[in-house]
């Protein structure tokens, strides 16, 4: 039988997590403003003109607003937080990869 | 994630498929597992207005449902029963594994993505306990965090733990202290980037001599233990001490990086370098052992040392040669850095560095141009961040720096076999004393 051993596990140790709460969900799209948040990677701007071309086309009783972030997707960017709440109702991010 | 839990704006993600897990990995490990999120084809980059607009029209690449009705749903859909995932959840791992087989061990380790894919020491107790005798610090103690992404949460690990990864590395007790400072630095050597970068690691000071690192002819590898297992150990630590390294979960780097099996960790060449020594530079005294981690290691230039005529050119040439979003480090073996001081009267580091940051330009045209500029850069000018909110005012073909200067740096490695030398494009992060770990 061949002889067993014990080892040490490697692995750091993992930060408990917590549920955060989402959003709730609007009832309709209707006579809202939805924010198109360009996250400034990759020719991501031009793929949210695209996206905002479809709501014109196809919910009009959607008002459509491209957002850039003010700095890289990197850093937090309160100011436009702040301005999607105020000003918005709903938020679409991308394109992240 | 931000607009959802600290805004209270209902929000949908878009990503690549190719993100999938990552990203629902990261959603999750932030509290948020029913974040929705819509998923286009890969890339988006260098599409057409009509390619786009194909995705926008197309199916979902996870659901096979269409984009717009999961985006829209994702806006409007209550969420049900359980979808917000459970309260709080705890990934505690136990100290020990085992007992086992040696052979089914190994084994555990390699398919739960432990190891770099090489064979490893299995850190028994034993083993571990020696390691901990090259440090007078805890076994308890915690020695930093580290994560793998900006998105993604720290992971802590004690002493222990990076003891454990030691053995796994195969590195000696008398290492220990260097491979704790590099711990300490909180710094990964396993980012998830999907630039594929790796980390670099100096290391000064008398340390050097005392485990016999080789700061010499062969010194970025292989052949010397000291330098191969404590990079081996860098890289090691990092995965597992931050919760992980998997490919297509938490690794998205395209092509991987062959620098990261041990993390370019070398000794400088100090007693034939015509300058100062790097942690001199970074305030620590000459008498003092410290490790400086540099990341984002990726591209290397080379060049056999400097021509009498076409020197300045051609150092410009291997400069234009590099990312623009990635600084330079030149890695000089003591030839080439001696025919930096005849050729162009770099008696001090400091007068290098001023040259080279003049030399290192480009029309501002293409500069903007560079993706990873665009991506990263071209932001903080917009956002007044200096010296790139100036630069983006110049005109198209107005020659402007490539670099910041204080990102330029310049470290002597090597055994005057030649004068060969290098610049390795990648950011110098910080220094950590290795006396404070010994």
């Amino acid at each position: 039988m061949a002889e067993t051993i014990a080892v040490l596990n490697p692995m750091g140790f993992a930060p408990r997590v917590t549920r955060r709460a989402l959003a709730p969900r609007l009832p309709t799209l209707e006579g809202k403003t939805v924010f198109l948040v360009d996250c400034r990677f990759d020719d991501s701007d031009l793929f949210l003109e695209q996206m905002r071309a479809w709501f014109t086309e196809h919910l009009p009783g959607v008002t459509p607003m491209v957002k850039r972030i003010s700095s890289v997707y990197l850093n937090d960017d309160p100011a436009t937080w702040e301005e999607i709440r105020s000003r918005g109702h709903a938020a679409i991010v991308g394109v992240g990869h | 994630m931000t607009l959802e839990a600290k805004y209270g704006v209902p929000t949908v993600a878009l990503h690549t498929d190719k993100f999938d897990r990552v990203v629902r990995s990261v959603a999750a490990v932030s509290g948020m597992p029913g974040l929705r999120q819509v998923f286009v084809p890969q890339p988006i980059m260098g599409k057409t207005a009509r390619e786009l607009r194909g995705y926008v029209d197309g199916k979902d690449q996870i659901t096979g449902r269409p984009v717009m009705q999961e985006v829209v749903e994702g806006l409007t859909r209550p969420f049900e029963g359980g979808e917000e995932g459970p309260s709080e959840f705890d990934r505690a791992s136990a100290r020990l594994i085992g007992p086992d087989t040696a052979e089914r061990l190994e084994r555990l380790f390699l398919d739960s993505h432990w190891t770099d894919g090489l064979p490893i020491v299995l850190p028994t107790e034993e083993r571990v306990a020696a390691m901990l005798a090259g440090t007078r610090r805890r076994a308890g103690e915690v020695v930093g965090r580290m994560r793998s992404t900006h998105f993604r949460e720290y992971w802590e690990y004690s002493v222990e733990k990076v003891a454990v990864n030691a053995v796994m590395a195969g590195a000696r007790p008398e290492y220990f202290p260097v491979i704790l400072a590099l711990a300490a630095t909180g710094v990964t050597a396993r980012s998830s980037s999907s630039s594929a970068m790796a980390s670099m690691a100096v290391v000064n000071g008398p340390i050097r001599h005392e485990i016999a690192m080789n700061a010499g002819t062969g010194a970025m590898g292989p052949y010397n233990h000291a330098n191969a297992t404590i990079g081996r150990a860098y890289g090691l630590l990092s995965q597992n001490g931050q919760g992980g390294s998997v490919p297509g979960l938490s690794y998205m780097g395209n092509q991987g990086n062959s620098y990261a099996y041990n993390s370019v960790t070398f000794a400088e060449n100090e007693e034939r370098s015509p300058w100062e020594p790097f942690h001199v530079q970074q305030g620590f005294p000459a008498s003092e052992s410290a490790v400086s981690v540099f990341s984002g290691c990726r591209s290397t230039a080379f060049a056999l040392g400097l021509r009498e005529r076409h020197w300045r050119e051609h150092v410009r040439n291997l400069l234009r040669g590099m990312d623009p979003s990635i600084p330079p480090t030149l890695l000089l073996d003591p030839l080439a850095a001696r025919q930096f001081v005849d050729r162009g009267g770099f008696v001090k580091k400091a007068d290098l560095i001023d040259w080279l940051y003049d030399t290192a330009r480009m029309p501002a045209r293409e500069y903007w141009d560079y993706q990873l500029v665009q991506n990263y850069i071209y932001p903080r000018a917009t956002f007044g961040e200096e010296p790139w909110a100036s630069k983006l005012r110049a005109a198209p073909d107005a020659l402007i720096p490539m670099f910041r200067r204080e990102d330029i740096h310049a470290v002597v490695v090597g055994g005057e076999t030649n004068g060969y030398w290098r610049i390795m494009g990648c950011t110098y992060q910080k220094s950590v004393s290795v006396d404070r770990w010994r």
